[in-house]
């Protein structure tokens, strides 16, 4: 798997920390999933004198890499704050950079997405865009200084899965040595899976495992479908094709018979 | 028996002092602040009486226990208003719908007409939802009103009071909710916001939900035209201050489910802390000098739903030697 600003990750399943029935339940699919990477959102409310404290201590706790993200930020400004106060709090350079540029979809602002990512860069932080999987905006990010890319699958929240599979596939071949995390969309582990086998390094997802009637089962069932995909990616999958090829030879059987 | 001491007149402790009154037992109920009031977050609670609903989030325990809490506060009160609770959502939400249903039990499925009939004033913005009829509600502050009144009745010493806990004589029941962080280290607090508007264009008979995927939304009837709509869920300890964001969100969701909500009178924000376990689940435990002190705490957003069971399991605690299932050693 590629490194992460350096940092090798046991595997490829980050899963996001909003929305659970419970913290308890939260640590659970962490423990049973063993996810490698927490994302949780920061409210700008909570990061005043540390109101949110109790529950970010509770995710430092699960022992796995903690990625910050400025969900929910519209501006450039609000999310560069917010980054701000995500440092602080968890003490760490990784930021996941959202810019949301629509309401109904939540689609990025890649506009508003490259500027705040140079921002961010030249102040030291280590940059993971959400943004589209438009191969010049990938491009603009690389650009403005991220080495991480996160392209989303569908929009956040819809379980749609691969909405874009000749898109991202596109990506992967432009950017061969770039980690890329399929980030937002997915609702099924084998949509995870897919990713996987397509030669993403990571797949990223929250609301598929926290709506989920057993979320660590489901978080579970995800980490195996990222194991399975990682490895057939690794084992070289065969090629389709077009005429069915007969996995014994048909030469010497009585096949006029 | 020796004098029981119960700290936090809210809903917890009004509850334990209940319940021990009815074993018998001297009761000396404390609170710093004076009667139930706007100090304590159970002033500022929707009054839903849905374990079904809650059944959608919350661990089975909830559904069970909250059962009996609509018989437990009509008879403690009479404030009790059975009419059920609807379910609702915008047509590009069905999904989130279908999601509850396949989430709860004892709810029927209802049309567009169906849900007219029920509760005209939504008119027929509604084409799909859940009826679910052995639901209740009631106004929080009156049954606190209520319940303090009948304990005070009953022989229950009110206090206005600073105290000690470790410091007083015989046992102590703590319910101080998040108050109590300081003894209970993995409490924590989860903001809720809340709205009462005025707005007699609108009649309601029951509470109605209106699922959505970022803001789901009550809306309680308190009569008289007036509505209390809630409530965010924010993993956050500061009580000091309602943001702009969620009122807006609260709003625009009231808009939604009748446009006439925007022309209410707002007449009241709340904000407040739920205190809550990681498992969002109450808990009881013995603690203190010779375990003189029962802390029972974390009732999360099931205060009015659970408190009954919560003061019950007390009693059992402290006049059967009991070990009912909140307590720390039925968990571990």
């Amino acid at each position: 798997m590629r490194a992460f600003y350096g940092t090798h990750l046991s595997n490829g399943f980050m899963l996001g920390t909003a929305q659970s029935p419970s913290p308890a339940i939260l640590a659970d699919a962490f423990q049973r999933s063993g996810a490698s990477v927490a994302t949780v959102s920061l409210r700008r409310e909570s990061g005043q004198d540390r109101a949110g404290q109790d529950f970010w201590q509770m995710i430092q706790s699960l022992g796995v890499h903690v990625l910050p993200n400025t969900a929910g930020c519209h501006t450039v400004k609000e999310a560069v704050t917010t980054a701000h106060m995500a440092r602080e709090v968890f003490d760490t350079k990784w930021i996941k950079l959202e810019v949301i540029g629509e309401e109904d979809t939540l689609q990025p602002d890649v506009f508003g997405l490259v500027e705040a990512a140079r921002i961010l860069t030249e102040d030291g932080f280590q940059v993971f865009p959400y943004t589209t999987e438009d191969l010049v905006v990938a491009d603009r990010l690389l650009h403005a200084g991220c080495e991480v890319l996160m392209p989303w699958g569908a929009p956040i929240g819809s379980g749609k899965g691969l909405n874009n599979v000749f898109g991202l596939r596109a990506m992967r071949a432009h950017f061969p040595d770039v980690p890329l995390v399929i980030d937002a969309g997915l609702g099924l582990p084998s949509q995870a899976a897919a990713a996987m086998e397509m030669g993403f390094d990571a797949v990223l997802l929250n609301t598929a495992v926290a709506k989920a009637g057993d979320p660590a089962a489901m978080a579970l069932a995800f980490a195996q479908a990222v194991a399975a995909g990682t490895l057939a990616a690794e084992a070289d999958p065969m090629e389709p094709r077009d005429m069915a090829a007969p996995s014994t030879p048909v030469i010497g059987k009585a096949f006029l018979s | 028996m020796n004098e029981v001491t119960v700290i936090g007149a809210g809903v917890a402790g009004l509850a334990v002092t209940r319940a021990l009154l009815d074993r018998g037992a001297q009761v000396r109920l404390v609170d710093r602040n004076g009667p139930p009031g706007a100090h304590g977050c159970s002033w500022w609670a929707g009054g839903m009486l849905a374990p079904f609903c809650e059944g959608e989030s919350a661990e089975e325990p909830v559904v069970r226990l909250g059962q009996r809490s609509a018989d437990w506060w009509d008879k403690h009160t009479g404030l009790v208003q059975r009419h059920g609770s609807l379910v609702v959502s915008a047509a590009r939400d069905h999904s989130d719908l279908k999601r509850f249903a396949r989430r709860t039990d004892h709810f029927r499925e209802v049309s567009g007409p169906e849900i007219t009939a029920l509760e005209p004033d939504l008119g027929t913005r509604f084409s799909r939802g859940l009826f679910f009829d052995t639901e209740a509600h009631l106004s929080p502050r009156a049954a606190l009103a209520a319940l303090f009144e009948s304990v005070t009745k009953d022989g229950a010493q009110f206090e206005v009071a600073e105290v000690a806990l470790e410091a007083q004589d015989g046992l102590v029941v703590d319910c101080r909710g998040y108050a109590a962080r300081d003894a209970t280290p993995e409490l924590r607090g989860v903001k809720g916001e809340m709205l009462v508007l005025r707005c007699p264009d609108v009649d309601l008979t029951r509470p109605v939900r209106l699922l959505h995927p970022r803001i789901p939304l009550y809306v309680v009837p308190r009569g008289d035209g007036i509505f209390m709509l809630g409530a965010t869920m924010i993993e956050s300890s500061a009580s000091d201050h309602v943001t702009a964001r969620s009122l807006l969100e609260l709003l625009s969701a009231a808009y939604a489910l009748n446009p006439a909500f925007g022309e209410a009178e707002v007449i009241e924000v709340g904000v407040d802390l739920r205190p809550a376990f990681p498992d969002n689940l109450p808990r009881i435990r013995r603690d203190g000098p010779d375990g003189r002190v029962i802390r029972a705490n974390g009732l999360f957003r099931h205060g009015y739903l659970l408190a009954p069971a919560l003061g019950e399991m007390v009693a059992d605690v402290i006049f059967e030697n009991a070990t009912p299932e909140m307590m720390d050693e039925a968990i571990a």
